[in-house]
């Protein structure tokens, strides 16, 4: 055993490597891309990894494998399950042969989501069994249980961290390389009885899953991480999973009397037995859960069934808040409320009004001349700007203004057809970064010139997926083995599709660029710009620009125009804050007197 | 007794690499460690903040207001948007240097951080914060030769005023350079040592 300190995804990572995982596939997104980051970083080349072009993909990826005998991991956000969901509900009721776990990470906030679904219900839904560490630790342990959970009934099985697991490091105790388990595949073994799912294959399964799930939830009664940590014998007690564990743990150290605690590590299949064993005796339990009311609901068909005389509370009575992340401050509040304790007034300092600082695109990013130029090309006429998800969802804000919709992964392709249909003379813009152009545009585009749809989709194509860390794709030449390959290219993909007319254009030059947007949106059907300019934070900035006190008349067209953080005023002037400015040069365009200039 | 330390700043400052580095050398000195990283959507230009707690005794990463014994801070306003954390009588290490938001200059705000200062000052003449440091950044960036050794300007300040528990300044020089590359080593010593407590 070795000590290390790790990030959550990181243990995650090493905990899926000591179970021996053969193949690990996954698309990125917060807080969940670190996992295969590390294995891909960890691996000695015994392991297969790959960035899947979408969470479909890798999930098919990581069954086929398993299929094969292969241990397997497909990782992804909660988002992202969303898209894999389709062969995931099929995949339950066919089974799988080598352990397979989907690690889920959920985030309750949200903090960098659009939903706050909770994985949990999934698994319900889904049927697939569900694990849910309290910390790095115990991610790191978990998860290799999970592998032989998965292994022994035949299922993948579900690990959901959430983003305080995800993104919290701990002091972790690790095993050495040569305890790590090696598991050896056989190969895929022809059975169509087995593989191929049809209607009867379907019939007969389901009935054996709702079997095997009642097993496995008495399984889980004496499955270690599902515990009840005895108080001082209080007829109140709490029922708690995840991060809400540990807040929950460290605010119990400070009470006299504490209360019996329930945690809940596998909230699907419910360890039904254990929380009849944890509800005797109880008057009032609490429940204090992230996301969904699982345990809540848990429970009270536990009290049901039994005939128990307890009062379950929790988000169903509002006593726990209904969305949003629990922090150690409500959680404590809670816990007092529950026990009737008198709680200190915490006394605020009176502060100073703080300036809020909402997320930006970067100095110099060149998504902002992207926008800019189009803003410009379109002024006055009647525009859609469809923005999808990745960084350029931030070309919302203030003074860009230039997201008009935002619904999912490769949304707004499809949405501006819809809102052309209904008012055919608005001009429609479909904005769609490389990375989630591969992922999920490309469908999109097929449906627009099938349906001879008339639109203009602009191709932000910055080189990387940039928004969750720079993670490389199908358009990049990069694969997470480390070897080169061929980058798919979009102009062709897009051609491929029927797009005829298709634009290439640097953002950065801005007179061109506007009048570039100004022709292929004029002409007919779906056409096509690419915006080809690299992220800013991939390279060493250029010289930076300043201000020149004597041109400059203080019309700050520049700050009002594009909104770089490069831009500041101080002393009442406009200034370039040299330590963010790369050098782009845009505000340099923009300004009537040329006022800015390279240093 | 855990020693419970909020940094915070805005995306690109290094808050998250000077969260780390005190981890690191609190682990080589077999101190547990737990932390938390907050850093929101943008690559850059958002507020993040880290929650790091050094002792055996912490069983979350997360820390809660009024626990937190010490707060470094890289923005005046980010630190001062933290204070709901510190106990009292606590310390705090800030930068005086603003990082003006997007939304402040577009409305035209005049925001400089002095306000920041001013109001910090003013806790520090209540005994709310025990102790007060405040480093011109801006200066200190340039007489030590680099706008990227902020971080180690205040977490060497607070290494050696004794505000990390028993991380002192050696172990945070000895994780440092086993950081950072070897060119910018003596660079990031200056830095340590810039700030005379």
């Amino acid at each position: 055993m070795i000590t290390k300190f790790l990030m959550g995804n990181e243990a995650i990572a090493l905990g899926a490597m000591a179970a021996g995982v053969n193949l690990v596939s996954g698309y990125p997104g917060t807080p969940s891309t670190e996992v295969l980051e590390t294995i891909a970083k960890e691996n000695d080349g015994s392991i297969y990894v790959e960035w899947s072009v979408n969470e479909k993909a890798g999930l098919e990826v990581a069954a086929g494998a398993s299929y094969s005998g292969a241990r397997t991991m497909v990782t992804m956000k909660q988002v992202g399950l969303n898209v894999a969901s389709d062969p995931l509900m099929s995949l339950e009721y066919v089974g799988i042969k080598g352990g397979m776990v989907i690690m889920v990470a959920d985030d309750p906030g949200p903090i960098s989501s659009q939903t706050e679904q909770d994985t949990r219900t999934f698994a319900q839904f889904s049927k697939v069994p569900c694990f849910d560490p309290t910390s790095a630790q115990e991610a790191y342990d978990m998860i290799q249980e999970a592998f032989e959970y998965s292994e022994k009934y035949g299922t993948p099985v579900f690990f959901r961290p959430t983003t305080r697991v995800c993104h919290a490091y701990a002091s972790v105790e690790i095993k050495d390389e040569f305890d790590y388990y090696v598991n050896i595949p056989e190969g895929f073994v022809k059975d169509s009885s087995r593989w191929v799912i049809f209607p009867r294959l379907s019939n007969i399964n389901h009935a054996k899953i709702e079997k095997r799930n009642m097993e496995l939830a008495d399984d889980f009664s004496s499955y270690s991480r599902n515990a009840i940590i005895k108080g001082s014998g209080l007829t109140k007690a709490i029922a708690t999973h995840g991060i809400s564990f540990a807040h929950t743990a460290e605010t119990l150290t400070k009470l006299e009397k504490k209360p019996d605690v329930l945690k809940v590590a596998t909230p699907f299949p419910f360890p039904e037995k254990l929380a009849l064993e944890f509800l005797q005796g109880k008057d009032e339990v609490l429940c204090i859960e992230e996301l969904d009311p699982v345990i809540e609901r848990a429970l009270l068909v536990v009290a049901g069934k039994y005939n128990l005389n307890v009062k379950i509370r929790g988000k169903l009575d509002q006593t726990i808040q209904l969305s949003g992340e629990n922090s150690r401050d409500s959680i404590d509040a809670d816990i007092r409320y529950f026990l009737g304790l008198y709680m200190q007034d915490l006394e605020l300092p009176n502060t100073p009004e703080l300036p809020v600082r909402p997320p930006v695109l970067c100095a110099g990013c060149p998504h902002r001349a992207s926008f800019y130029a189009v803003k410009k090309a379109m002024k006055g006429q009647e525009s859609l700007f469809a923005g999808d998800i990745g960084c350029y969802t931030l070309g919302n804000a203030m003074p860009l203004d230039m997201v008009d919709t935002c619904l999912c992964m490769g949304a707004g392709v499809n949405i501006t057809q819809g809102v052309g249909r209904v008012k055919p003379d608005t001009k429609c813009f479909a904005f769609v970064g490389d990375s989630t152009f591969f992922a999920s545009a490309i469908t999109g585009v097929v449906n627009a010139v099938y349906n001879q749809a008339e639109m203009t989709l602009v191709v932000l194509d910055n080189s990387t997926t940039a928004m969750t860390g720079h993670q490389p794709h199908p358009g990049t030449g990069k694969t997470m083995m480390g070897d080169f390959t061929q980058k798919l290219d979009i102009e062709q993909v897009l051609r491929g599709c029927g797009v005829e007319v298709v634009e290439h254009v640097n953002p950065l030059e801005l007179d061109n660029a506007v009048d570039t947007v100004k022709k292929v949106a004029n002409m007919p059907g779906v056409k096509a710009i690419i915006f080809e300019s690299p992220c800013c934070v991939l390279f060493k900035p250029e010289k930076p620009y300043s201000v020149c006190g004597e041109k400059c008349i203080d019309c700050r067209k520049c700050i009002k125009e594009i909104g770089c953080p490069g831009l500041v005023v101080m002393d009442g002037k406009v200034t370039v804050d040299e330590s963010l400015c790369n050098g782009c040069g845009l505000c340099a365009q923009i300004c009537p007197t040329k006022a800015i200039e390279k240093k | 007794m855990s020693v419970n330390i909020v940094l915070c700043g805005v995306g690109g400052q290094g808050t998250v690499l000077a969260s780390k580095l005190t981890a690191a050398a609190a682990m080589k000195k077999g101190i547990a460690v737990k932390s938390a990283e907050t850093i929101g959507m943008a690559q850059r230009g958002g507020s993040v903040f880290s929650h790091l707690r050094v002792g055996e005794d912490a069983l979350t990463p997360m820390i809660k207001s009024g626990e937190a014994d010490l707060i470094i801070g890289f923005e005046p306003a980010e630190t001062v948007r933290m204070m709901p954390f510190l106990r009292k009588g606590g310390a705090v290490i800030t930068s005086d240097r603003p990082v003006m938001p997007v939304t402040a200059a577009l409305k035209g705000s005049d925001y400089s951080g002095a306000e920041m200062v001013d109001y910090l000052r003013q806790l520090e003449a209540k005994g709310d914060i025990s102790r007060l440091v405040i480093v011109d950044t801006e200066k200190a960036s340039m007489d030590v030769g680099s706008p990227k050794a902020v971080n180690m300007i205040l977490l060497g300040a607070a290494a050696r005023a004794g505000m990390l528990g028993e991380i002192s300044i050696e172990d945070i020089r000895e994780a440092m350079i086993a950081k950072v590359k070897p060119q910018f080593v003596e660079m990031n010593n200056k830095a340590l040592e810039y700030v005379e407590i």
